[in-house]
């Protein structure tokens, strides 16, 4: 269970790091935007690049980036493979009625490529930005949005309090597992029916000690005379600076690349097209 | 009655990441089967880390655990035979709870030993009576009991395992006066009955020089010192440097010598120390 790395803040003292939650939730948007739009190999060298320099600047060791993508291996895998039997093609080989093609296997490597940027990408967001300013950024970011009637702040609440507790739910069922590992319970062995009973002396404990800290919670937040309907004020607002600035418009500049630049270059690997 | 060892036992959390913490580093003890022995140490020393390693719930990343002189890890698959044999209770252990009835739930352990229908009935309902937990309260649902209540369901939920080492980590944490002095009186009874060995992780001085028999410290992951209730906690200065205290009721004795009373040092509960000066005042009010 400790070995969940998405979503995990690593701090540090970078430009990266002190650039406003906005502008970096803005870059990231941007970022997979650009990524469905690039249509080359030069193109995905380019975001790569561009990836991989905020990586360096940041200097979250790019291992633990990588890392990030290993949760969805399979589903690469599987992209790739599809794409590759069923785009029609110049065929390249066959296997049973299943005709391997070379655009199905450009594709393939152009949607595994896109989707290993996407999730490192955001990744970066998440290594590099602490879930509260995070929170905080989408708030003021959809601010405009309270004018039809949205509940922006308790949305925001929500999420800031769902990622909080991230980290303690961890901790408790790690605790709760190891007390009942302790009186011999056994999660690893059994088929699917006795493994899914084995969950039960977890879960109930969990779900009880969750409502009592959502009881406590409500309780202590209503002794700070928190209230919903009322504007809040913040402890530290941020200002968006200059490397904000400079940031957004690299982020355009590298849209303008991808759109006149790469996409115009017919350099891929289809023999002839 | 097993004994109880540590070669070299290393644990790091997190390798090879920027949160890479040393938890215990390099412990080696032996600690003879039955005796008794209290650990302490300053919060965020190791011991929940070290109790953990004791019953193959975590793994050393370096040396080895022995019970009984064999090394738990030799066989991975025989590592859940190994829990019943080393019973571990976990600090706040009344979140463990989880069946529909307290029965049930301390008849968790027994169950997945595999014993028999009337082999468990009899542990459950001796392992109640040794916790103090009444016969009417075990059809009672464990999340209608009291706070002291559920703390010994589950502590009777370990002991129905009828473990032959005993690890309490903290078990009167968060309890009353009274309550703490009756788990503690509770684990003493097993002790003595079953003749287990028991490793009682403590805050407290005072209960640590009451029930134990041996004590280990730790400080930063590292074995301090290890020795006899009165070697351990005859070292003061020591302790005090390892922002440990001694029971308070030995501090007195120790301050009363300075003063120039002829009274011992090795004094660590209150029933010593009073049968100690009881005659002395009685005297002093006939003279």
């Amino acid at each position: 269970m400790r070995d969940i790395t998405m979503g995990q803040y690593f701090p540090g003292n970078t430009v990266i790091h002190k650039m406003d939650a906005r502008t970096k939730l803005l870059a990231v948007l941007c970022y997979i935007i650009e990524l469905f739009f690039v249509k080359t190999l030069a193109g995905f060298a380019l975001m790569a690049v561009a990836l991989f320099a905020a990586i360096a600047v940041s200097t979250i060791p790019f291992k633990m980036v990588a890392r990030s993508v290993k949760p969805i291996l399979i589903l690469l895998a599987f992209t790739a493979i599809l794409n590759l039997f069923y785009t029609d093609g110049d065929p390249l080989f066959r296997i049973w009625k299943l005709t391997a093609t070379w655009q199905g296997l450009e594709l393939g490597v152009f949607m595994m490529v896109r989707i290993a940027l996407l999730i490192m990408g955001s990744s970066l967001l998440t290594y590099t930005t602490s879930p509260i300013l995070l929170t905080d950024a989408m708030e003021r970011l959809m601010s405009p949005l309270k004018a039809l009637k949205v509940p922006v702040g308790e949305l925001a609440m929500m999420m800031t309090v769902a990622m909080r507790f991230i980290p303690v739910l961890v901790e408790e069922t790690d605790k709760i597992m190891s007390a009942q590992k302790a009186r011999g319970a056994d999660f690893e062995s059994g088929g699917v029916l006795k493994r899914a009973k084995a969950l039960v002396p977890i879960l109930v404990p969990l779900f009880v000690s969750s409502f009592h800290r959502a009881e406590e919670l409500a309780v202590a937040m209503e002794c700070r005379c928190y209230h919903t309907d009322r504007p809040r004020s913040r402890l530290k607002s941020t200002v968006m600076g200059a490397r904000d600035y400079v940031m957004l418009a690299l982020m355009a500049l590298l849209f303008a690349a991808i759109l006149f630049g790469t996409n115009r270059i017919l350099w891929t690997f289809i023999p002839t097209v | 009655m097993s004994s109880v060892e540590a070669r070299g036992l290393t644990h790091t959390y997190s390798k090879g990441t920027p949160f890479e913490r040393t938890a215990i580093d390099s412990l080696t003890f032996q600690i003879p089967a039955g005796d008794f022995v209290g650990i302490i140490g300053h919060t965020g020393s190791g011991k929940s880390t070290l109790v953990q390693h004791l019953n193959g719930l975590m793994k050393p990343t370096a040396g080895s655990v022995l019970i009984g002189g064999k090394d738990i890890w030799a066989k991975p698959d025989e590592i859940r035979a190994l829990r019943f044999e080393v019973g571990l209770c976990f600090q706040y252990p009344e979140y463990q709870l989880f069946e529909e009835t307290v029965y049930k739930d301390i008849a968790f352990g027994p169950g997945n030993m595999g014993l028999s229908e009337q082999e468990i009935d009899a542990r459950v309902r001796e392992a109640a009576a040794l916790c103090g937990v009444a016969d009417e309260l075990l059809e009672r649902s464990p999340f209608e009991l009291s706070g002291g209540q559920k703390r010994r369901v589950a502590i009777a939920g370990v002991l129905a395992m009828r473990p032959k080492v005993l690890i309490m980590d903290e078990p009167t944490a968060g309890l009353d006066p009274r309550g703490r002095e009756d788990i503690l009186e509770q684990v003493g009874r097993y002790h003595r009955e079953s003749g287990a060995t028991v490793l009682l992780v403590s805050h407290s001085m005072e209960d640590v020089a009451r029930y134990a028999k041996s004590v280990l410290v730790l400080e930063k992951g590292r074995l301090a010192m290890q020795g006899s209730v009165a070697e351990v906690f005859r070292e003061e200065e020591r302790l005090s440097a390892l922002h440990l205290g001694i029971p308070q009721v030995t501090s007195i004795f120790r301050r009363l010598r300075a003063m120039g009373f002829d009274l011992p040092e090795d004094v660590f509960t209150v029933e010593q120390g009073e049968a100690l000066l009881r005659p002395l005042l009685e005297g002093g009010r006939d003279a």
